[in-house]
């Protein structure tokens, strides 16, 4: 709980400076440079990961809601999610920089959300490896969700532009030194989720899978198989989770929450469906208060009805004539 | 706290208004917006106008999907209404729809396309002459009236057009019944290239009645209504109706017709939290 606490406070204290470095010098720009200001955390051996905000984007905090990571192996280091920016990207690659001499070996990708690829501008020069399915997402809505981040925070995005993944890659256990990770395609959360397993030091990469104390995004979800998703997380043998939203944690808690939000979630959508109950009253339904340790509660809960409750309402009306 | 606060600068808004001093007198717009003017000038002609949170809006924030942003808008508060509009002000087409309740509670949901954020009002005209209106801001990424419907990338789209899915839950104990409707209809605004405008129009819904059949709530439809338009009403069939009838037509003259059974033996009255949501709960009303 502490270390996001700290970061937002990190960060609240950094804008504060560089508004203060804006007033005083009479800069034609009133923010000042912007800086993610990425500090990497080393969460187990040759891993570290840039803990992001729990919070929806915005431009204070310019896309940085996510855990990127990477790994320091024998043969290279391995990138994991390149952030919200171009900006985001070339600041990762430089904090790794200080960490170690060791060039980009490979990119993942998890899937085609904006903050998980758009900096991959800064790792145009290594494989950027991603499912399929996530490459075929990013050539047909990339442009699109780009354009929505320049909308949601502005000149944080100055200069990024869609980077499509360069390679292929499938369910495989693939060796990068001393490490070998186990690449686990999945699909609920969105049509292609790929989870990446350290084998070597038992740290899981959920990308999307698993929310944890940040309430689960659906813009491409599939609920029922977003569940077996979690089931198949639950089957693994890991000694740290990294979910790519939320804090990251030892046990398997995050699993059960997030599992518990989306049963809560499509169970409360189809029930007002059938109980008459119209969308836009469906925004406003009281959401119980275990949820709400989840950030950004209420406006993900109204995302998720304008994602789901379409289908459900059409599944549920009879034809008439 | 900020929605009593806002409730007092309504009451001061809500010295009013009336006959010719209208256009002196008229209140200024507590959503701030700059097409209030033009808009009341061209929708309320004339008539008097009041902001008045009695009516409900029911709008989300931010519109996830510009093509289909659910939109309610309730009067029930008002007691007997004559009739609603819903607009969005700044849509290329503001008028949204206006609804006829006749025997129907003063009630309607659908879902609109919008152009660009946008304030989004309901309002409803009391048999005194008075417009109430209210309304929400809803913040959007904008192209919803200029982007081409999902329809069309459908080769077979054509075939299905006018196929109706509908739902009436039983009344409840004040006689008020839901009506659920869903029309397979591009709805478009003509604002895209090479597609001419082509968008449902009127829908009428009637009760059939041993007697003949009795008009319960007419809908004038408009272009900002979403692709496959779906409506929620709250229609008061008479006790003897046997089946209520859709009818409807779209601009280029195409007819909508479809036969909606009463509910069967045992289902329930549709939920209502509208009802008993406080206001305090909806934290983006108007003043926001």
């Amino acid at each position: 709980m502490s270390m996001p606490l700290l970061r937002r406070l990190a960060l609240t204290t950094a804008f504060a400076a560089v508004m203060m470095i804006g007033a005083a010098t009479g800069s034609a720009r009133a923010a000042g440079p912007l800086t993610y200001d990425l500090k990497p955390t080393r969460i187990a051996p040759d891993t570290y990961v840039f803990e992001g905000s729990t919070k929806h984007f915005t431009r204070a905090n310019g896309g940085n809601i996510l855990n990127s990571g990477f790994i320091v192996t024998a043969d290279g280091v391995i990138v994991i999610q390149t952030g919200p920016s171009r900006r985001y990207g070339e600041e990762m690659r430089a904090a790794i920089r200080k960490v170690t001499e060791k060039p980009i070996r490979k990119v993942f990708i998890s899937n085609l959300h904006p903050d998980y690829w758009l900096g991959s501008q800064a790792f145009a020069d290594v494989p950027i490896a991603a499912l399929p399915g996530t490459i075929a997402g990013i050539q047909e809505e990339g442009s699109g969700i780009a354009d929505n981040m320049y909308r949601l925070v502005g000149d944080w995005m100055r200069g990024t532009e869609v980077t499509v993944p360069t390679e292929p890659v499938y369910g495989s256990t693939v060796k990068f030194g001393d490490h070998r990770l186990r690449l686990i395609p999945l699909s609920g959360h969105t049509a292609a989720d790929l989870m990446i397993l350290d084998e070597t030091t038992g740290v899981l990469f959920t990308g999307g899978v698993v929310f944890c104390d940040r309430t689960p995004t659906t813009p491409h979800a599939t609920v029922a198989d977003w569940l077996k998703e979690l089931d198949a997380v639950d089957g693994l043998d890991i000694r740290l989770l990294v979910p790519n939203h939320g804090h990251i944690r030892s046990d398997k808690a995050c699993v059960a929450q997030t599992r518990d939000w989306l049963t809560w979630l499509d169970g409360t959508l189809r029930h007002a469906v059938e109980s008459g109950l119209d969308m836009a009253e469906a925004l406003e339904l009281p959401i119980p208060e275990r949820f709400e340790v989840l950030d950004v509660l209420r406006e993900e809960y109204r995302r998720s009805v304008a994602h789901l409750w379409p289908k459900i309402e059409q599944a549920a009306l009879p034809r008439v004539n | 706290m900020k929605y009593a606060l806002y409730q007092m600068g309504l009451a001061g808004a809500m010295i009013v208004v009336a006959g010719t001093a209208f256009a002196a007198s008229s209140p200024s717009d507590p959503l701030n917006s700059v097409m209030w003017e033009a808009l009341r000038d061209q929708y309320f002609a004339g008539a008097p106008v009041v902001f008045d949170n009695a009516v409900r809006v029911n709008a989300p924030a931010a519109a996830e999907d510009t093509r289909a942003v659910p939109v309610s808008v309730d009067a029930t508060a008002l007691g007997k209404v004559v009739e609603m509009v819903a607009i969005a002000d700044l849509n290329p087409f503001p008028l949204v729809l206006r609804y006829h309740p006749g025997t129907a509670a003063p009630y309607i949901a659908t879902r609109i396309k919008i152009q660009q954020a946008t304030a989004v009002r309901g309002a409803a005209r009391t048999a005194d002459g008075v417009w109430h209106v209210s309304g929400v801001m809803v913040d959007a990424a904008g192209g919803g009236c200029s982007a081409p419907p999902a329809s069309y990338a459908q080769k077979d789209w054509a075939d299905h057009v006018g196929e109706v899915q509908a739902r009436l839950w039983p009344a409840d104990t004040d006689g008020v019944a839901r009506l659920r409707l869903r029309i397979r209809h591009p709805n478009d605004t003509g604002l895209v290239d090479g597609i001419p405008a082509y968008f449902i129009e009127t829908l009428q819904v009637e009760a059939q009645t041993p007697g003949g059949s009795a008009e319960l709530a007419k809908i004038d439809s408009l272009e900002p209504v979403s692709e496959n338009p779906v409506y929620s009403l709250d229609v008061r069939p008479p006790p003897d109706a046997t089946a209520l009838v859709l009818r409807g037509r779209d601009n280029q003259g195409g007819e909508i017709r479809a036969t909606i059974p009463m509910p069967p033996p045992g289902a329930r009255p549709a939920m209502r939290p509208a009802m008993s949501l406080k206001p305090a709960d909806q934290p983006w009303s108007v003043g926001q």
